[in-house]
């Protein structure tokens, strides 16, 4: 019988495209990209559906493109969920050891996991995602399951990423209106950094920036485990903005202007340079300061790295960071690595995706790295759950049942 | 006119009390509910709404036919215009008074339009005047500010003396959680002070009389520029401590104003213990503050100030007559208020002028230095020089930023992006106010 769990689809909503990737997921498990769709998006803002039924239309354009492609009839879709709701914290559960030797038995791991997850949240909030930092034995920390240590204090941290119910139920209802089943949903920055980095970037500290059209997303990697993300609701679409209203260009131009003219850093030479536009026949029209476009732009990107940086800073895991990485349709502006070093302080690279295989000079580019990511996490899950060969039904009494039951 | 409570000389003080505009309103109406009732006053608006002020005072709308009680719209023609069709009746309010105070807040239409008015009609009648204003903040813009300035000027000319309280100075004075409402009373609070410890200057029984002819040499003369401060304290170390409230105060600011002052009128006023050492002491340390000026002191009882000691001066710094030639109003606005202590320091420039008190409300040139000479002793401070400034003059100038224009553009329809209280959907640049040219 045909198996459908090999093939999987990451479904990312975003604010300037609409992305849907279908990947098959080979014997070894490598992931083999079959399909690829995309559509301008028209109803985001920020990350965040505004106009429902232009989104619907959009999606169903991307996921038709994909399907055409793949030749594979899509049924069901992880979906990349951002927005400036969305909110990051480390959580330490405790548990003292009960047995009288100190052992540390399978109970103890349930009891501190369970600890763990008694979350303080806001009442609208709800958690994305749980991830696994460390397990900590008398304060010793220590990756693996600690059964069998001794010990009489057995912590565990966990990431919580969490995000206002109702404004994550929006994208999942849209996809659900399609008669399309949502697998999961997944914070597109951790999407993002999954499809980036790889193993030796994560346990060395790597931050991750998603610089998309609506939003930022952010997520550190260190010693292996994500250690804090984080929304930014400023993206690619502030830049337009701040250039329309600063240039006094109407938005479609300024988006023009900002893709053949952009930079984020202002050169010395550019200095008195200006642009020609030209008018309906082709004649020029005014001329515009290629300086005050670039600082506009340079002051836009400079603020998002500090207001990211500000926030590792306060979170206090600053230090873990080694590196960054870009990646997102924003991660093209020309020089951006350069201001990104200047404001971090570390080596930045632009992200890529060979893990993947598939058409490289299709895949790898900034602006897909998020809907890669999705197609990464499903993999795992779907590597979790023939290992554990959980069925139908148990594998909803996840979070994801919570949601769609709530809906 | 008896003040009540207290003794009546001869021919005793009349102190007239006339509020303009909204501030200026609200300000007197303060003042009347505190200490000093029983003053006449008079409140104008040009806005119906000055009637719902509680206040034991003669009311008047000015321009009843011209904006019929809905105020000026920040146009302070308009309310020079309506206050002189109100001549005659302003002039009956105004008949028979020694003392003027114009309260106001400078930089509407009201305030800075109708106050130099007053203060032209009050004089006319033989009144010492004294404007006692507010300037406006600077986030209420370069408008109100620029407007502001005018009207301090013309109010200068028409008044013996304006005492001037920038609002931008009570940011030293309030934190952070101050409400609008609590800074706004705050500002009147001060005025208030302002008034109630010059009527106690000169009302007070006094063991050191200090009387209206000194206010008058102290504060008389167009160019003088006068600051006042009060400060209070009690305990052991009062004696100290009130003088360093008072240097400390954001008014004189930080002390400066004391250093450069030509003139300081000091009133101290203690409870039935004031000795004559705590007097002696106080004294003291005050005239050390004072490098330059001459320092004329009275000091009062009172009997509710038992164990406390309260001090109020009354800061004069006088200009030589060649700034007056000199400074264009253009200048003055250009200057901004903060560094207008480059007109004191001018002050120190000229030798001739300094430590000596000019008699008579006319100041003679200085007779070793010569108006071209001046001009190039200034020339040769680049901070200072005239022609530099006015070339500085536009480029100073804020633009007005007009409210349709920070349209959200795009991120219309979205919740707007709100971080540490700032709206991120706001281009970085105008937020952080760097100039594209």
């Amino acid at each position: 019988m045909f198996d459908s769990s090999r093939i999987v689809v990451g479904l990312d909503i975003g604010t300037s495209k609409v992305c849907a990737v279908v990947v098959e997921i080979t014997e070894g498990g490598a992931l083999n990209v079959i399909g690829l769709g995309q559509a301008k998006s028209r109803g985001v803002r920020k990350g965040e559906i505004v106009n429902v039924e232009d989104t619907m239309q959009d999606i169903r354009d991307a996921l038709a493109a994909a399907e055409e492609m793949s030749d594979r009839e899509i049924q069901s879709v992880y979906l990349g969920v951002t927005g400036g709701h969305v909110r990051s914290f480390n959580n330490r559960g405790f548990h003292p050891v009960a047995s009288v030797d100190r052992e540390i038995m399978a109970d103890d791991v349930q009891d501190v996991l369970k600890n763990a997850r008694a979350l303080n949240l806001p009442g609208e909030n709800k958690v994305l995602h749980l991830i696994r930092q460390q397990f900590l034995v008398d304060g010793e920390s220590t990756q693996a399951q600690p059964i069998g240590r001794f010990g009489a204090r057995l912590e565990v941290d966990f990431h919580v990423i969490h995000g206002s119910l109702n404004r994550l139920q929006t994208p999942i209802r849209v996809v659900k209106s399609l008669q399309i089943e949502v697998e999961d949903v997944v914070f597109s920055g951790l999407g993002s950094a999954l499809a980036c980095l790889n193993s030796y970037q994560k346990e060395l500290g790597t931050i991750v920036i998603d610089m998309g059209a609506g939003s930022t997303e952010y997520l550190l990697y260190s010693g292996g485990v994500a250690r804090h993300s984080g929304v930014i609701a400023v993206g690619g679409d502030h830049i337009s903005n701040d250039l329309a209203y600063g240039l006094k260009v109407p938005l479609g131009r300024a988006e023009q202007l900002k893709l053949d003219h952009g930079g984020a850093v202002v050169e010395a030479e550019i200095r008195g340079h200006t642009i020609a536009l030209t008018n309906d026949h082709g004649l020029p029209d005014r001329t515009i300061n290629l300086e005050h476009l670039r600082r506009i732009m340079a002051l836009r990107l400079e603020e998002v790295f500090q207001l990211i940086l500000q926030d590792l800073d306060r979170a206090g895991v600053l230090h873990e960071a080694r590196g960054v990485v870009l990646t997102g349709g924003g991660s093209r502006v020309p020089n951006v690595e350069k201001l990104a070093a200047q404001v971090f302080e570390m080596p930045v690279s632009r992200g890529r995706t060979t893990w993947i295989s598939g058409d490289k000079s299709q895949l790898d580019q900034p602006e897909f790295a998020a809907a890669f990511g999705l197609v990464r996490f499903a993999s795992f899950e779907v590597k979790k759950r023939t290992a554990s060969n959980q069925g139908f039904a148990s594998r909803l009494s996840g979070k994801l049942a919570n949601l769609l039951r709530m809906n | 006119m008896n003040i009540a409570g207290f003794e009546s000389s001869p021919r005793s003080l009349v102190i007239k009390l006339v509020g303009v505009g909204g501030a200026g309103s609200q300000a007197v109406a303060q003042m009347l509910a505190g200490p000093i009732s029983g003053i006449p006053a008079l409140l104008l608006h040009t806005n119906a709404k000055v009637n719902a002020l509680q206040a034991d005072a003669e009311k008047m709308i000015l321009g009843k036919q011209r904006m019929h009680g809905l105020g000026t719209g920040g146009d302070p023609d308009i309310a020079r215009a309506a206050a002189e069709d109100e001549e005659t009746c302003l002039t009956k309010f105004l008949q028979g008074a020694d003392l003027v105070f114009v309260v106001a807040g400078l930089g509407g239409g009201t305030g800075t339009g109708a106050a130099p008015v007053i203060a032209r009609l009050a004089r006319a009648q033989g009144a010492l005047v004294l404007g006692l204003v507010t300037l406006p903040f600077q986030f209420e813009g370069s408008r109100r500010l620029k407007q502001a300035q005018e009207g301090l000027h013309k109010l200068r000319r028409s008044a013996d003396a304006v005492i001037c309280l920038p609002n931008q100075k009570f940011f030293s004075m309030i934190d952070e959680k101050t409400g609008v409402a609590d800074t706004f009373r705050l500002s009147n609070e001060l005025m208030s002070q302002g008034v109630v410890g010059i009527w106690q200057m000169l009302t007070r029984k006094s063991l050191i009389p200090l009387d209206f002819a000194y206010l008058r040499s102290v504060v008389g003369g167009q160019n003088a520029e006068s600051s006042f401060a009060s400060a209070e304290a009690r305990g052991e170390a009062r004696t100290r401590d009130v003088v360093e409230k008072l240097a400390a105060s954001p008014l004189l600011d930080q002390g400066r104003a004391l250093e450069q002052a030509t003139d300081v009128l000091v009133s101290l006023v203690g409870g039935d213990d004031l000795s004559i050492s705590e007097v002696e002491k106080v004294m003291e340390q005050l005239t050390r503050l004072v490098p330059n000026g001459q320092v004329i002191m009275g000091a009062a009882l009172d009997p509710s100030l038992t164990g406390r000691i309260s001090l109020t001066v009354v800061v004069s710094k006088r200009a030589p007559a060649i700034n007056a030639l000199t400074k264009s109003s253009a200048d003055e606005t250009a200057d901004g208020l903060t560094n207008r202590c480059g007109e004191i320091e001018n002050s120190l420039l000229n030798p001739a002028q300094g430590g000596q008190r000019p008699v008579s409300r006319y100041i003679a040139p200085p007779p070793e230095t010569t108006i071209e000479g001046a001009e190039k002793l200034m020339q040769s401070r680049p901070d200072l020089a005239p022609t530099r400034r006015k070339k500085r003059g536009p480029a100073m100038q804020q633009g007005q930023l007009n409210f349709q224009i920070t349209s959200r553009g795009r991120f219309e329809k979205s919740e707007p992006t709100i971080h540490e209280g700032e709206d991120l959907d706001i281009p970085t640049y105008v937020r952080r106010g760097i100039a594209l040219n």
